[in-house]
């Protein structure tokens, strides 16, 4: 019944925020990509680019409603359905929350509202200046949520207090700029980037199919061609770096993605592989390699910069090494409900007046507060994610960021020797990129969430006592309410999307 | 500068601002009234197009202002958050939907493609006007009347009832609250597009509609008012910080703190203003009415929600056990972040400065049928 609670809430929470980062990286991108637009269109005073500007804006706005409408159901579900955990970890996640509700969110739609309904009533630079305030509160959102999320990857600039028996913030700073943020968010809206290019590349390629509009679609392909370029690249020396900061902070995570089961020196890469589960599998739930291509000392490389740095594999890290001095998972789970029940004990000494008992108590909870989260583990294999599905899915994202600098390559190259017209090929490929961006972001998250299992609070609070106590059947009721909800509208929107670029832009180009 | 005030300062300050923010909310909560109001005052299609678009323009400001809201909430006083949203799950999450189905309406409505009909999105909309009001209301209702609750000593909440915050509807204040904020919605939405909308008939209806909806404002919102003063209130030995009932509690709060008794009359003395120079004061200064019944909103419902929290009081009582009610002391987060987040709302004043600005330039001009055919976005 636990279980089972804890399930439904993770799925609806999975199924919400999968659907949100449907539209999320598209504004994320779109903005920009229509803020140079405007900014060629007042630069030049080319009316064309003024009609290239609003018909990516007309695209733009009905993303962004149900972005918006996608968003508003996750704020509200860590209180719905975490509210353990809200309370837990609020005095430090709710802050990044509210400034960007304060700070982003109304620099967002209170310009959104002069770049659509103000090209007749304001003038042009503070027209421009609003589509460049909305581009730039977009992206602001995205910092202080991914702020917020990599805190509990790697939770810094925070203190246990006994008292009120929650995490509180020491450091403001240490949390805003903690190398996981400042990474997790230069790799996610660099995603977010790559994959509107790709959509502003998808759609133009195919008006020169259908041979229409190609002054827009040329144009379009030229900007979105150099700004994905640009940013695939970064995006890959980001996602290098999210790698290399997971070997640090979250090896488990880490050895799950690579399925490293025993720790090695010179641990080569494996590019391409087939899992298949070990006949042993209740042995730390491994999984036996059908087939793979591996890059020789890669993986050292890629996690320490160092082709003979030793990687501790998922057996090193649950039954322990001590000759690379890491201690076992059993070990752990036995400090973590030391300082539970240790904790337990100081609510009682101090509520029945016995400081020496609560003092001693207390020193124990300190002690071992940083295997607290293992206290509520049940057994050490608990600790180990699902090893197939982060394997998988940081495969298909890597081998997706490689393709896209080919496309941009590609496409750039095609404008410049003037050879756009008539490549079929290139047009069907161009198209068929589309949804293999939105699979390359949602495969991340993947990788990013599901990797860190069992974990909500990185070693602090498993996912399991994080959950609301309401009944099970109210939570599979509100799943079912929003996929279908959230189903609906994602038909609705794709359908008005569709009939939108078949329609085109508006003619003319001067008012 | 924030770091020498006491705690208890700081919760006072961050309980003012989440005030002054649920005070904005119900103001702007106009836009959902207007939604329900579009067959009543739109006869033709281009005069609902007229008015779904005055409305369009601002409903992202409501909607924001409830995010943020939400966002305070957790930041300042997440022992609220936790208990409220995880404990009347069925209450927010109604809340919740209807305010998805309003977030597309707009876009969605008249656009080429739309499967779902032009009339759907309509629908959308009055449900998000008729429950999201209503069920705010009532929500806000049980800051008065309570909720069973209980709060372990890890602060973990556990909510007593199976109905999961559906009970509140059955409580005669917090329904009259709801229906008050629903109607008071509806007569701020007439006076809105009477200020703003440049179409005759329109105007006509629109005037005729708003005692239709002032009135029964008025009965719901004296029914409250006249409950909460009556009624004991929960109140908070300072000492012990044992919570205890306490009769004419919110009177005494009103009393004992003058400053908040006189915002609140001088609110309700403004809204009512407003309502009559439209009502009765035909050509000249009609369009104005706006003006008083807005910023009298603000200032009742600021007031309001100073009476629940300030003056040692219980703003989120829990009638299954009095002593886990929350207090703005108990709730709030620690000092640390609360000077961190009293920093971040430095920028409060500019950011209203830029709305304001950018709220006039687009709406400096009455919208009319011409405007709509220049403007490349059009609902
Ligand atoms: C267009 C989408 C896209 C593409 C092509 C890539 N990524 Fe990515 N990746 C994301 C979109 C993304 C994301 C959706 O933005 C994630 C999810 C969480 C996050 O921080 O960013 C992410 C997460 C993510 C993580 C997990 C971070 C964590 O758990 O905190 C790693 C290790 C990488 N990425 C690495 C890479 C590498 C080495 C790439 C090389 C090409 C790459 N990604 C391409
Ligand atoms: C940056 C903002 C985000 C935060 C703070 C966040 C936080 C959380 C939390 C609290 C949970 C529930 C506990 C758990 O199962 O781990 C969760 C689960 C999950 N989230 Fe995220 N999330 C964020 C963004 C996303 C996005 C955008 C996606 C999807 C594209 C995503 C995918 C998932 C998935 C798939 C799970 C379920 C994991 C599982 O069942 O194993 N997350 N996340
Ligand atoms: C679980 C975590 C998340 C929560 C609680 C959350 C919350 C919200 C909310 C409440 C809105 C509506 C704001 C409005 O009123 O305008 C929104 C929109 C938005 N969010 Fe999220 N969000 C989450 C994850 C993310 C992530 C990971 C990103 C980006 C990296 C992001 C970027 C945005 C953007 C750009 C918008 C603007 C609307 C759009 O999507 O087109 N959010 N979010």
């Amino acid at each position: 019944m636990e279980e089972a609670l804890v399930n439904w809430s993770r799925a609806q929470f999975a199924l919400t925020a999968m659907y949100h980062w449907i539209f999320v990286p598209l504004t994320l991108g779109l903005s920009f990509i229509i803020a140079f637009m405007e900014t060629i269109y007042v630069r030049t005073g080319d009316a064309e680019w003024k009609r290239i500007t609003k018909f990516w804006m007309t695209l733009f706005g009905i993303n962004f409603a149900i972005g918006v409408a996608t968003g508003i159901i996750l704020e509200f579900e860590f209180g719905t359905n975490w509210s353990n955990y809200s309370w837990f970890v609020g005095d430090i996640f709710g802050a990044p929350l509210a400034i960007e509700g304060i700070l982003a969110f109304f620099m967002e739609s209170t310009f959104i509202a002069v770049m659509f309904f103000g090209w007749n009533k304001v003038s042009k630079k503070f027209h421009l200046l609003s589509t460049w305030l909305v581009a730039v509160g977009a992206n602001l959102s995205a910092l202080w949520i991914l702020v917020a999320n990599a805190w509990m990857q790697n939770p810094v600039g925070t203190r246990f207090n006994p008292d009120t028996a929650r995490n509180e913030m020491t450091n403001f700073w240490d949390v805003l700029f903690s190398p996981v943020a400042i990474n997790k968010f230069l790799h996610t809206v660099q995603s977010g980037f790559v994959l509107a290019s790709v959509f502003v590349i998808g759609i133009s390629a195919w008006y020169l199919m259908k041979k229409r509009e190609e002054r827009l679609a040329k144009r379009s392909m030229l900007v979105a061609g150099i700004f994905g370029l640009v940013m695939s690249v970064l995006l890959i020396v980001s996602g290098d770096m999210s790698a290399r900061l997971m070997a640090k902070y979250q090896p488990v995570k880490f050895a799950a993605m690579e399925n490293l089961y025993e720790g090695q020196t010179n641990a080569p890469l494996v590019a391409v592989g087939l899992l298949r589960s070990s006949p042993d599998q209740e042995e730390h739930k491994k999984e036996d390699f059908i087939l793979k291509i591996e890059i020789p000392n890669f993986l050292s490389y890629m996690a320490f910069l160092d082709a003979n740095a030793y990687v501790p594999g998922i057996k090193d890290l649950i039954h322990g090494n001590p000759e690379r001095g890491i201690i076992s998972t059993a070990e752990k789970i036995e400090k973590g409900k030391i300082a539970v029940a240790a904790l337990k004990s100081y609510k009682d000494a101090r509520k029945a007046g016995d400081t020496a008992a609560a003092d001693s108590s207390l020193a124990l909870v300190n002690a071992h507060y940083s295997y607290f989260g293992y206290g509520f583990l049940q057994d050490e294999h608990e600790a180990i994610p699902p090893i197939q599905l982060t394997f998988y899915s940081f495969r298909i994202m890597v081998g997706l960021g490689f393709l896209f600098v080919l496309l941009f390559a590609t496409t750039l190259y095609l404008l410049r020797k003037k050879k756009m017209h008539g490549q079929k090929w290139f047009g069907l490929t161009a198209i068929c990129m589309i949804p293999l961006a939105y699979l390359a972001t949602q495969m991340g998250w993947i990788v990013a969430e599901v990797g860190r299992q069992p974990w909500v609070i990185q070693d602090l609070m498993p996912t399991r006592a994080a959950v609301s106590q309401i009944n099970t059947s109210a939570v599979q009721l509100t799943f079912v309410l929003f996929a279908i909800t959230f189903t609906i509208l994602l038909i609705a929107e794709i359908r008005i999307m569709v009939k939108q670029i078949h329609k085109g832009p508006k003619e003319g180009g001067t008012k | 500068m924030f770091e020498s005030l006491s705690h208890l300062t700081l919760q006072h300050y961050w309980w003012a601002i989440i005030s002054l923010l649920g005070a904005l909310l119900v103001f702007l909560l106009f836009v959902q009234g207007g939604q329900t109001l579009i067959y009543r005052l739109g006869k033709t299609d281009t005069e609902r197009t007229l008015i779904v678009n005055i409305l369009g323009r601002k409903w992202e400001f409501t909607f924001t202002t409830l995010v943020t809201f939400g966002g305070a909430f957790f930041a300042a006083f997440p022992l609220f958050y936790s208990t409220s949203f995880g404990g009347a799950y069925w209450v927010w999450m109604i809340i919740l939907f209807a305010f998805i189905l309003q977030a597309v309406s707009y876009e969605f409505r008249t656009k080429p493609g739309n499967f779902l009909g032009k009339k759907t999105f309509e629908v959308f909309l009055f449900i998000n006007g008729l429950v999201g009001t209503i069920f705010l209301g009532t929500a806000v209702g049980t800051f008065f009347t309570g909720s069973q609750f209980s709060v372990n000593d890890m602060n973990f909440s556990q909510w007593e009832t199976a109905t999961h915050g559906l009970e509140a509807v059955l409580n005669v204040q917090n329904l009259a609250l709801g229906l008050a904020l629903f109607f008071l919605s509806r007569t701020l939405a007439t006076l809105f597009i009477i200020q703003n909308v440049r179409h005759t008939e329109v105007i006509i209806r629109a005037r005729r509609q708003l005692l239709q909806d002032a009135l029964p404002f008025l009965v719901f919102f004296l029914t409250f008012t006249a409950m909460l003063l009556l009624k004991q209130g929960f109140a908070v030995n300072p000492e012990t910080g044992e919570v205890f009932m306490q009769p004419y509690k919110y009177f005494r709060n009103m009393t004992e703190m003058p400053v908040v008794g006189i915002l609140f009359l001088l609110g309700v003395v403004l809204v009512l203003l407003g309502i009559f120079r439209t009502a009765f004061c035909f050509e000249k200064c009609s369009d104005k009415g706006i003006w008083g019944a807005g910023i009298g909103t603000v200032l009742t419902v600021f007031a309001l929600f100073l009476t629940a929290g300030y003056n040692h009081t219980a703003y989120y009582p829990s009638t299954f056990d009095l002593q886990d009610s929350l207090t703005i002391q108990n709730s709030s987060s620690s000092h640390y972040t609360l000077t961190a987040m009293s920093y971040v709302s430095l920028l409060v004043p500019f950011i209203l400065a830029y709305i304001f600005y950018a709220w006039r330039a687009i709406t400096l001009k009455k919208i009319d049928q011409e405007e709509l055919e220049e403007e490349g976005h059009v609902y």
